[in-house]
């Protein structure tokens, strides 16, 4: 193995770390578009830690010392962005919307990675009927409109309607099950291809245990996809949860502040030509999603030789390697080499831009 | 469903080690074609009891559509009139059964076939579909082609931007913006339906109508029937079709710059071809099959934003009426839905899957 004999210096932490070394090597409009991904998420955090300091009303709130605040008010200087046709502050309830947005988004991808990687891992190294038969329920499940899956299984969870973790909880397991088929699949591709290569075949001649091969060599070299797909999917169930709530399936508004039901009561508003109802939340679940969208779409062009930009490309060339399975592996000695890189073209003989 | 790249990136790869088998001549289509079609029940198979088993976790229809409204006894009555109280595995395979022979039983709160139900408001919703994927195609290939054309140029800058932007609004928010502007305030559009009344009656009284409202409004041969039943389609279309038309703006871009980048298109170049007609036909033809496939996929996407579409601008379609079963907890409606829209899903994979298939030879197995 070349590997063995040319064993290449351990990175750097900041070329390890996940954003971090994309933002390094990034450039121009790429660049710009994870720095400016990047601050829109940071704001997002930090409106949620800060919610119960920036919100002037909770979220449930309908009436304070001076009174009740009125259904349908325009934006004043005591209510900025209104209020809605339930009597509440339109600007808190998107303020604290923030936090269930971020705490569904927590609780799916967590619980999606943790299930579709398990299985994933299992499926691709064990093989066996368990494997046939996980790949065929969740290929159905994949192709399937997620949003009805969602709603089917929001039925299931909550009944329909519910209190703040009742309905985060069921939001979060109808994400769940729509995102882990995507975790499995890609798990599982990477862990067939990953078993094939010399150093698992070695590890297996030592005499490794097979769940040190799993854990050890195959895992850590099989989720270096997972930050990609995680943007991707936080974007997903902030839009999902908007969606059933939309359709009146979210949560109550006085067990939490929910984008998507929100606009649900504004839908009648429109008509009669309200727009502080639905224009606000609406901009949260975009700012929110567009933030996580321009992170994602950053990281999936840099982890592309053929989309990262190209000035670069010279330079970063012994980078390339690192988007095949070698931790550290250059373009020559790395088990997958350029067989590794060819692997990751969407359609093959193409080659990768390295002239330029 | 912007995972999908990455996605069939890995799916596609070739399990090492093994070589593909060769294709043994005009036979390999057959077969494929054979397998590929097969492939279709076990999916549908799946979803339908999946979907079955899901819902009777919550407990009988009746019990959830009635719960609290009759007393026990009236309750357990009308459980055992419609076989609730039987055991589960027992309705499981009669649903099964029913199902072969397409009949999706009635339901509860309307005692409608779900069939007709289906009937009635399917074609709705493929009109929806259909032009909003006229919107989709319209902006997003032209745009993916010159964003791919003009890579890491303002030009490319600006309509990437816009892509993500299309997709990043959710389609229900987009359409009540939408409708606030060019209904409420400039009052360009219809707010909401798919016609207005006096044009549904001209339609109603047609001999032999399609429920399609555009062939309907051809046949009463009455342009303003025609133009009152477009001018409603044009919001929703807009606003189900920009976020279709994002994912094709990518997939077109991404796909365009790996064939600019081939030899081939130098050679072309080199031989004085337009640069036009380089991108038309050059690069743009064989990056068709990878785009041709995800477009396929994202049927799943489509029916999913039909759903909300309709309810935003109360387009009476399936994903309309599947709002209002769910709000009766008409949970026997909302299963055949679900199944029916399951089928579409398989059917519309499989004719894309052969599609490809027959445009690139090396797809067959």
């Amino acid at each position: 193995m070349a590997v063995a004999s040319v064993t290449p210096a351990r990175r750097r932490l900041r070329d390890r770390l996940p954003v971090v070394h994309q933002l390094r090597q990034s450039v121009g409009l790429q660049r710009g578009m994870l720095v400016a991904g990047l601050v829109m998420l940071g704001v997002f955090v930090l409106v949620t830690i800060l919610a119960p300091v920036l919100a002037p009303y909770g979220f449930a709130q309908r009436a304070d010392g001076e009174g009740s605040f009125g259904t349908q008010q325009p934006p004043s200087a005591e209510h900025l962005f209104g209020t809605t046709v339930g009597g509440y502050d339109v600007l808190s309830r998107v303020i604290w919307g923030t936090q269930t947005a971020l705490l569904v988004v927590i609780v799916a991808v967590l619980l999606s990675i943790f299930i579709g990687v398990a299985l994933g891992l299992y499926s691709g190294y064990f093989g066996g009927w368990l494997d046939r038969l996980l790949v065929v329920v969740f290929d159905a499940i994949y192709a399937f409109p997620s949003l009805l899956l969602a709603i089917v299984l929001s039925i299931v969870i909550s009944g329909g309607q519910s209190s703040l973790w009742g309905g985060v909880l069921a939001a979060a397991g109808s994400i769940v099950v729509v995102f882990i088929p995507q975790y499995f699949r890609v798990i599982r591709a990477e862990t067939v291809r990953i078993k094939a290569e010399p150093f698992v075949e070695s590890a297996k001649v030592l005499g490794a245990s097979n769940s040190r091969i799993v854990f050890k060599h195959v895992f850590r070299n099989a989720t270096r996809t997972l930050p990609l797909i995680i943007t991707l999917n936080s974007a997903e169930a902030i839009l999902t949860l908007a969606a059933l709530g939309f359709l009146g399936f979210g949560i109550e508004p006085t067990a939490a502040a929910e984008w998507g039901y929100d606009l649900f009561k504004a839908q009648s508003d429109v008509t009669s030509g309200i727009w502080w109802t639905a224009l606000y939340p609406g901009l949260a679940i975009v700012f929110a999603v567009l933030g996580i969208m321009l992170v994602g779409e950053s990281l999936n062009d840099l982890a592309d030789p053929r989309l990262r930009g190209r000035r670069r490309v010279a330079q970063a060339s012994g980078q390339v390697a690192e988007t095949s399975v070698v931790p550290g592996g250059t373009l020559t000695a790395g088990p997958g080499g350029l067989g590794g890189l060819e692997d990751e073209e969407t359609f093959g003989d193409q080659g990768i831009e390295v002239r330029r | 469903m912007s995972t999908l790249d990455t996605v069939s990136a890995a799916e596609g790869t070739p399990a090492p080690g093994r070589p593909r088998p060769k294709s043994t001549g005009g036979g390999g289509f057959g077969r494929y074609l054979l397998v590929r079609f097969l492939l279709i029940f076990p999916t549908i198979f799946i979803l339908v009891t999946l979907v079955f088993f899901l819902m009777r976790t919550t407990g009988d229809p009746i019990t959830a559509a009635q719960g609290g409204r009759l007393g026990p006894e009236a309750l357990a009555e009308l459980r055992a009139a419609a076989g609730f109280d039987r055991p589960l595995l027992v309705q499981y395979f009669e649903y099964l059964a029913q199902i072969a022979t397409l009949d999706f039983g009635s339901t509860l709160t309307t005692n409608r076939p779900v069939v007709e139900v289906l009937a009635t408001y399917g074609p709705a919703t493929f009109e929806l579909v259909f032009y909003s994927l006229i919107v989709a195609f319209a902006v997003g290939i032209p745009l993916g082609l010159l964003t791919a054309y003009y890579r890491d140029k303002p030009q490319d800058a600006v309509f990437r931007v816009l892509a993500i932007y299309w997709y990043a609004v959710p389609v229900f928010f987009a359409g009540l913006i939408l409708k606030l502007i060019f209904s409420v305030w400039l009052g360009w559009f219809p707010v909401a339906g798919r016609a207005t009344v006096s044009a549904e009656l001209q339609m109603q009284v047609q001999p032999n109508k399609t429920g399609f409202y555009t062939i309907d409004a051809l046949m009463t041969g009455n342009p303003e029937v025609l133009i009152d039943v477009l001018s409603h389609a044009v919001l929703p279309a807009i606003a189900l079709g920009l976020l279709t038309a994002g994912i094709f703006l990518r997939l077109v871009r991404t796909n365009v710059i790996g064939t600019l980048a081939t030899d081939y298109v130098d050679a072309a170049r080199s031989r004085g071809v337009a640069e036009f007609r380089l991108l038309r036909k050059h690069a743009y033809r064989p990056a068709l099959i990878p785009i041709v496939t995800v477009i396929g996929l994202q049927i799943a996407l489509l029916l999913s934003g039909a759903v909300l579409t309709e309810t935003t601008f109360e387009w009476k379609g399936l994903g309309f009426i599947l709002a209002e079963f769910l709000e009766s907890r008409d949970f026997v409606a909302v299963q055949g839905i679900v199944v029916l829209l399951a089928v579409i899903v398989a059917v519309t994979n499989f004719v894309v899957d052969i599609i490809a298939a027959f445009i690139d030879p090396r797809v067959r197995y």
